[in-house]
């Protein structure tokens, strides 16, 4: 998705609006198989919509029910969902000094600061259409995530089992596409897709001896030794949202 | 307290962390983060968490290792992915595919 400026539009504001408008809709729509899926892991409607409100990035909510639906304790779940939202701190350092702001409206910058708002607005080519793009992306996918969130709640309460939909299948592969893009690439995609699969392997043997949500944070110290130690260079898109790819909130 | 209650107190509690990661980015002088070591580590713990889970849902059931519908389901997702399908129409694909290997029996 690159911005395109048409001769009207020499700083890219209007190009960075539309990216931001086509991005939330295509975020909000995955936005109903989280709803859906919650409602399967057993949260009821008002716990669902509570999660897209507050908590507001999809990778983390998507992990904490896949916890708490397999009986997971509070804590690791808590600890999962922090875990895979510590990228978004990286996100916050970046995107920081470019929109200059301060007191509640740097509160409101953080709590929509995620893949896609960074994204597009690290995209942008001026400094008022990165404002621009973040902020609408931000507050789109914001209003979108959540209506849709609504929505996949109030449908998967009245759908029945979820396995009868294949609803169980596709929390994996939401998961399997948020991990793609960061498998790609040679050297640093290397040291990723050795990680993924060790992080997988790790998380399978621990399944039946350990309560359910250690297994997932188990992968996590996989991924601490590897990086710490530098056991390989900075995989593709570290530190920063992958270019293109589909990588929703 | 009951489950619910407890599932309540989760789901406030993470936020508030996720929240507090959020800000933390924000407030934090540049240079703090910009430790090489610190970026990749953060990206590599995104992989392990998400590929941890992409095992744990697909082959188990509790505390079982199980192979059933949902392991096709994963290919044909993966298979999406390759030929660089959007998001939606990935996992899309895989719950019809869980769903059509169900109904005829898998």
């Amino acid at each position: 998705m690159c911005a395109v400026t048409s001769p009207r539009d020499d700083d890219g504001v209007g190009a960075a609006v539309r990216q931001a408008l086509s991005v939330s809709v295509a975020t909000g729509l995955y936005g109903v198989s989280f709803g859906a899926l919650s409602v399967a892991a057993g949260l009821d409607v008002a716990q669902t919509a509570a999660l897209s409100l507050l908590m507001f990035s999809g990778g983390s909510q998507f992990a904490f029910i896949g916890i708490i639906g397999a009986g997971g304790a509070g804590a690791a779940a808590i600890a999962t969902a922090g875990l895979l939202g510590a990228r978004n701190s990286l996100y916050g350092v970046r995107m920081a000094p470019l929109l200059g702001t301060a007191g509640w409206r740097r509160a409101l910058a953080a709590h929509v600061t995620i893949d896609e708002s960074t994204a597009v607005g690290t995209a942008q080519a001026t400094p008022v259409a990165t404002r621009a793009g973040f902020w609408w992306t931000g507050l789109g996918v914001f209003a979108a995530w959540n209506a849709f969130t609504l929505l996949g709640a109030l449908l998967g309460d009245s759908l029945g089992d979820p396995g009868k939909y294949g609803l169980d299948a596709a929390a994996p592969a939401a998961f399997l596409a948020l991990v793609w893009p960061r498998l790609r690439g040679g050297r640093a995609g290397r040291t990723a897709r050795f990680t993924a699969l060790a992080a997988a392997l790790v998380a399978l043997a621990l399944t039946p001896v350990v309560p359910a949500g250690i297994p997932v944070l188990a992968a996590a110290a996989v991924a601490i030794v590897v990086g710490w130690t530098g056991a390989g260079a900075a995989p593709a898109g570290a530190g920063r949202p992958g270019p293109g790819g589909p990588e929703p909130t | 307290m009951s489950p619910y209650t407890m599932t309540w107190l989760a789901i406030l509690a993470a936020a508030a962390v996720c929240f507090a990661l959020k800000l933390l980015g924000h407030l934090v002088p540049e240079h703090w983060l910009a430790d090489p070591r610190v970026a990749r580590t953060a990206a590599l713990v995104t992989v392990a968490l998400l590929a941890a889970l992409v095992g744990v849902q697909t082959l188990t059931t509790g505390h079982h290792l199980v192979v059933d519908a949902r392991v096709p389901a994963l290919a044909v997702a993966a298979g999406a992915l390759a030929l660089r399908a959007p998001f939606i129409v990935v996992v899309v694909a895989a719950a019809g595919t869980a769903a059509v290997l169900r109904a005829l029996g898998m």
